[in-house]
């Protein structure tokens, strides 16, 4: 296949920023959208030419570092990762845009390389469970119902990507905070700090500059692991009672 | 020099027993190596009796002693959680944007423990047992029986901090067999297993950094090792975004930085898995342990082209009811599978390993796809004139127990699986080829997970100990949480308890010299100005590790390739291309010098496979076979580790062995026949 590649190309945090062209010749089907990238990458440092900035690591769809909004979508056209994502989704002689994640909250480093340290800073406001090494009870001491366990793991498959943030209009965080909140409330071990954490992840989250939600839905259908949405009702039901019960 | 090593006489170069010593020119031989830490006595007893051997640190004194973790995966990530908690001042390090995305997250099976909750006869002992026997017996049996019996805290561990593990309608935890083992021992969330323990992890690494006793680094990567008077006393790191060189000191230096597979650079490794934390340890002092040493997993999916970045794993489940098999005739090899009669293929496992068929050990199970493939009768794309493939057939199972039994069953991994190749798994044939997975090589460690430097502590995939020859499944991730949580806490307690140490400034001799060689390489990367790219380099060492130190090596293909990485060494120091600056982002400039320590490893890598003249786990030596071509130890000459030294570069390295004696296990060859 030939491309033409929109790119986002900005040299660091604060210079501006532009989109430039490039073509791309004898792209395989079969690669993967990074491989494709890397690829470029080998062509522009043969011409002298600084080779695009991107984020990725395990290539496998699991650790949650690659993350592009491709022709406005993050992640590109299907539900899954961008290292994911594979160049049979796209047709010979097609013009791609590539950008960073949009979101004030995750500020680009370089190129396609955004900031995503607020979403640990939310994970250290609360989403834990405090327990001290050495100090646990024996695992079968607190049994958990199946369903609550098949449920918790569903929605604590989150990766961390920061799609959810980058799809919404409003940038906000609210799917992936409702992830964490929902996974760990629906275990017996949750409970004793459930209020004071998600009282506490939601401050934070205002704080880093993430968005309000309005139920608008798009970052559910860009999450490549298909968090589902009803985990931001809970987030929100989690909020109201944490706050009747005075936090 | 610290007191593990013993003065003994070393042997007389080039004699091995009488023998013609394949690697005799390539090092010098050096002193044997004991491990003075492992406590005498019954095995049962060991760990507890080091423990309360080991001296105490009161708490006022923790805070003034402060510990400096290279790497947040299982290990890394546990350790610090655990130090900080216990009031140690820590620091931890990691290349990625977020501790979360360390490639211990790739883990897909699960993690193995000795709780016996399905009363199937399972025991600290039997797993300790099938571990060193798994090992090949080239693993230590004290540290062995130790894994074993700290794998049940690791569950509690986790369970308590809201992993949310597979369960039983009564709430109670599921187990599974796994990895051809006969119990079931396997705790397991899915196929998501290595993520969710990390998460675990990273969420008691998080909440100890929001307690302010531990402060994260991301983006950061480890360049050198700082040795100051003898010890291990702090790092020089680079910010990834600002390219600012740093100088962190501390009392201990912690390396949980994994492995280093991408030396092969296709790998089921993460792309930024790199070995130079390690290296520059290795280089400073450190012994690098059997690092010829390297799992490679039979079911990953296959090569598609040139362009291809790293290599995908699947299950190895998959092989539980999915059936093997190539053309017999080469002349089918491009054929539509389903338009080969059922004479014409070649179930060759169940041919050749009637007992165990598909589900002969990983190693068996690879070398038997590379040799099918050698002989041409390979599948799928040719990929630089060779197709490696071997169909993973389920028509049978499809058609035993239904196409909804089997997506039930594997469903995740054959979506996965479609999307990667875009072939439908249902309809055709699976391709797999063997890949690279994981090192059991690494820093050589001691009982208490000390390097040869003092004061440099090494966990998890970096170390070498725990593994042997061979890695079973669902021991990795079991190694990495018992060093992180359970073991380095005690054993670096013993250490730090000869604290306070003596304060070292930034214009200390050894800091200055760590901080002007990092400084110097990256100058010398950035103004090479060359033809060629890193990746370029990267991809010619793979092609080399590969082809001869991969899952078959001979004299002649080991002393060919160790000639060709030192022509790839001095072509990359005077013709590679690296652009841009170190004040920004800089990719090329971070694989730079990645892949110049690749290099270097990978030589040590062929010598040490050179010296090692018996087959043993994957480790296949053309000239070590029995009758049928199977591996074949040699106890009398081989059982021991090989602890490199470094000697200087274009020296030999010295090799240290340190003899592997079991008490509680007697040393049997394998049959799988």
């Amino acid at each position: 296949m030939n491309l033409t590649l929109k790119i986002w190309r900005q040299p660091d945090a604060v210079s501006a920023g532009a989109m430039h062209t490039y073509q791309l010749a004898d792209v395989s089907p079969d690669m993967s959208f990074l491989e494709m990238l890397d690829v470029l990458n080998e062509q522009l440092n043969d011409q002298g030419e600084d080779p695009i900035a991107f984020d990725s690591d395990c290539r496998e769809g699991i650790c949650g570092m690659c993350g592009l909004m491709i022709n406005g979508d993050a992640h590109g056209p299907e539900v899954t990762t961008t290292c994911q994502l594979h160049m049979r989704s796209f047709t010979d002689g097609e013009t791609i845009t590539i950008e960073p994640w949009r979101s004030d909250a995750f500020p680009v480093i370089k190129d396609l390389v955004v900031d995503r340290g607020a979403f640990d800073r939310i994970i250290q406001a609360g989403g834990y469970v405090s327990v001290n090494t050495g100090s646990a009870p024996e695992a079968h001491s607190v049994p958990v119902p199946k369903d609550d366990a098949d449920r918790a793991f569903n929605v604590a498959t989150c990766i961390g990507c920061g799609a959810c943030v980058a799809a919404c209009p409003n940038g906000s965080a609210s799917l992936f905070m409702g992830a964490k909140v929902t996974h760990l409330g629906l275990l017996p071990q949750g409970q004793p700090e459930r209020d004071e954490r998600v009282v506490n992840m939601v401050a934070q989250h205002d704080h880093e500059g993430f968005g309000g939600c309005t139920n608008i839905g798009a970052c559910t259908a860009a999450c490549p692991k298909e968090i589902p949405l009803d985990v931001i009702s809970q987030l929100n039901k989690d909020l109201r009672i944490a706050i009747k019960h005075g936090h | 020099m610290p007191d593990t090593v013993t003065a003994a006489e070393a042997s007389p170069s080039g004699s091995l027993d009488g023998d013609y010593d394949d690697a005799a020119g390539y090092y010098t031989p050096g002193t044997p190596l004991v491990d003075g830490k492992a406590p005498e006595g019954p095995i049962a007893d060991r760990w507890q009796n080091r423990k309360f051997e080991a001296r105490l640190v009161n708490p006022a004194n923790r805070r003034k002693l402060s510990i400096i973790i290279v790497g947040t995966g299982l290990a890394g990530a546990s350790a610090a959680a655990t130090l900080g908690e216990a009031g140690y001042n820590v620091k931890t390090f990691c290349y990625q944007d977020s501790p979360r995305r360390a490639h211990s997250i790739a883990a897909q099976g699960g993690i193995n423990a000795a709780k016996n909750y399905k009363e199937d006869g399972d025991s600290v002992h039997r797993l300790f047992y099938d571990t060193v026997k798994g090992g090949d017996y080239r693993s230590r049996e004290s540290n062995v029986y130790r894994l074993a019996e700290v794998s049940t805290n690791i569950i509690d561990q986790c369970v308590a901090q809201g992993v949310p593990f597979a369960r039983e309608y009564g709430g109670l935890l599921d187990n599974r067999s796994f990895g051809g083992v006969q119990v079931s021992r396997t705790f397991y969330a899915r196929g998501q297993t290595g993520q969710q323990l990390l998460i675990g992890a990273y969420q008691a690494l998080e909440r100890q950094i929001a307690a302010g006793t531990v402060s994260m680094f991301t983006r950061h990567e480890m360049l050198e090792l700082i040795v100051a008077d003898g010890k291990a006393r702090g790092i020089i790191a680079r910010d990834m975004v600002t390219g600012e060189v740093q100088t962190h000191l501390a009392d201990v230096v912690v390396l949980a930085s994994g492995g280093y597979g991408n030396v092969f650079y296709l790998s089921t490794n993460a792309m930024g898995s790199n070995v130079t934390a390690a290296w520059r340890a290795h280089r400073k002092g450190a012994y690098m342990a059997n690092p010829c040493y390297t799992q490679i997993h039979p079911t990953c999916i296959p090569v598609s082209g040139s362009h291809q970045s790293k290599l995908t794993l699947m299950s190895e489940s998959l092989r539980n009811d999915g059936r093997i098999w190539v053309p017999k005739n080469q002349a089918d090899c491009d054929k539509d599978p389903r338009d080969i009669a059922e004479e014409d293929r070649d179930y060759y496992l169940e041919r050749i390993y009637p007992s165990f068929g598909n589900l002969v050990p990983r190693d068996i199970a690879s070398r038997a796809a590379k040799n099918v493939c050698d002989e041409g009768r390979g599948v799928g794309p040719e990929v630089d004139g060779v197709r490696r493939g071997v169909y993973l057939d389920f028509a049978d199972a499809i058609e035993r127990l239904g196409r909804d039994a089997v997506a039930n069953k594997y469903g995740n991994l054959f979506d996965m699986y479609a999307r990667i190749t875009g072939e439908d798994p249902y309809s055709v044939p699976m391709r797999i080829y063997p890949a690279v997975h994981y090192v059991m090589g690494g820093l050589w460690v001691d009982y208490d997970l000390q390097s040869t430097i003092p004061g440099l502590f090494v966990t998890g995939e970096a170390n070498f100990s725990d593994h042997g020859a061979n890695r079973l499944g669902a021991s990795a991730l079991m190694q990495g949480l018992a060093d992180g949580y359970f073991v380095l806490p005690h054993t670096i307690r013993d250490y730090l308890a000869d604290g306070p140490f003596e304060a070292i400034g930034e214009d200390h001799p050894a800091v200055v010299e760590a901080r002007t060689s990092v400084t110097e390489r990256i100058e010398h990367f950035l103004t090479v100005n060359g033809t060629r790219s890193v990746d370029s380099y990267h991809r010619e060492l793979g092609n080399i590790m590969w082809e001869y130190c991969g899952m078959e090596r001979t004299e002649t293909g080991l002393k060919k390739a160790i000639d060709l990485i030192r022509g790839l060494r001095d072509d990359f120091y005077r013709n590679v291309k690296v652009l841009g600056t170190n004040e920004s982002l800089n990719q090329s400039l971070e694989k730079a010098g990645r892949v110049a320590d690749f290099i270097e490893l990978g030589e040590l890598m062929c010598i040490d496979a050179l010296n090692r003249r018996e087959s043993c786990g994957g480790h296949f030596r053309g000239e070590s076979q029995t009758e049928d071509g199977e591996a074949l130890r040699h106890d009398d000459e081989f059982a021991y580790v090989s602890a490199w030294e470094w000697a200087g570069l274009d020296e030999r390295p010295v090799l240290h062995k340190e003899d592997l004696s079991y008490t509680a296990i007697e040393m049997k060859q394998r049959s799988y026949k």
